[in-house]
């Protein structure tokens, strides 16, 4: 039988993954991170696959219901947009820098 | 290093940047106190003022360099000291556009770096306790000295000090990227992650009230510190 969920979810976490990928060969991001995010989308597409055998995690992780580890690891999952986001943001200042910067010099030539 | 050795540098070959952000008030004299002391490289970074800094500055005898938008005292600087360096600056003085440094400092600064000893050096205002330091900003100051001994592992006596003097090689070296005040921090990460030599001189800070309403708040400390926190994460 298909298991529509763990296709969803692997479609996306590889989409994430990609994504930390390419700013990792931007230098973005350090190995050290990059190493982080794939062992966290990894971590995604297992608890996916083998969600059947949560019952076992959850004793494991000390999480008293399998809804729970969801709910924390969309909590993970917001910190990493917010990172996106963040790295997004200074991004666009630091261009932005780079051109107020630019005039200001020019001006003066 | 910039210099060969042991002769005193021409103040034609000293430029002082000052980065400046509504400072109309206190501009002209600031700019006028470092032309009375033979300083005449003077480049004065307007942030987008929305009052008459560029023109008193301007006025005064400085070169103005204008930012079409407000990005920081640290942009300014950084802008102030490209064009230094454009210029062929053999040491740059970084100097507050509030009035709170005083111009005597400065050959104190230069000579270690002219000496050929140091690369850079750094204003303190803790080493004699010349400067009469109000007990907040005391309070804010020493937890800003312990931040930067745990985030970049140099111990100060006094951080956020804007009286430095960098050499031209020492400038070409640093990476600038913080625009804001957390750019003070970021240079002494700086010294560090580039060992470039350095040394701190005992420097004096004149307290005025209007210089104290220009200062740091204890929200811009902790913008500061999550700031640094950022840039070591995401280095």
């Amino acid at each position: 039988m298909i298991d529509i969920l763990l296709i969803i979810v692997a479609i996306f976490v590889l989409f994430a993954w990609s994504r930390a990928l390419l700013r990792f060969r931007d230098q973005a991001i350090s190995l050290r991170e990059f190493i982080f995010w794939t062992l966290i989308w990894g971590c995604a597409i297992a608890l996916t696959a083998f969600r059947t055998q949560l019952d076992f995690l959850t004793i494991v992780l000390g999480i008293p219901r399998p809804v729970d580890v969801a709910v924390y690891f969309s909590i993970v999952l917001l910190f990493y947009l917010m990172f996106r986001l963040y790295v997004k943001i200074e991004s666009v200042e630091q261009n932005l820098t780079k051109v107020v910067r630019e005039i200001a010099l020019r001006r003066k030539k | 290093m910039g210099f060969t050795a042991r002769r005193p540098a021409a103040k034609s070959r000293i430029t002082v940047v000052i980065p400046a952000y509504n400072e109309e008030k206190s501009i002209a004299r600031v700019v006028r106190g470092l032309l009375q002391h033979g300083y005449t490289n003077l480049i004065v970074v307007d942030d987008c003022s929305r009052d008459a800094t560029a023109r008193r500055a301007r006025q005064a005898g400085a070169v103005v360099l204008h930012h079409a938008i407000n990005l920081g005292q640290g942009a300014a600087l950084k802008t102030g000291i490209d064009y230094a360096l454009q210029q062929g600056a053999e040491i740059i003085v970084t100097f507050d556009a509030d009035g709170q440094h005083v111009p005597e400092d400065i050959p104190a600064l230069i000579e270690p770096i002219t000496h050929g000893d140091v690369e850079m050096t750094l204003g303190s205002r803790f080493l004699h306790g010349r400067s009469n330091v109000p007990l907040m900003k005391r309070f804010l100051l020493k937890a800003g000295i312990l931040f930067t001994w745990l985030c970049s592992g140099i111990r100060l006596s006094d951080t956020h000090n804007g009286l430095r003097a960098i050499s031209r090689s020492a400038a070409k070296r640093m990476t600038l990227r913080q625009n804001r005040m957390a750019h003070a921090s970021e240079i002494i990460d700086e010294i560090h992650r580039k060992r470039i030599p350095f040394k701190e001189v005992p420097v004096t800070i004149r307290y005025t009230k209007y210089s104290m309403e220009k200062g740091q708040s204890m929200f811009n400390a902790l913008d500061i510190a999550f700031r640094m926190l950022v840039r070591k994460l995401m280095r």
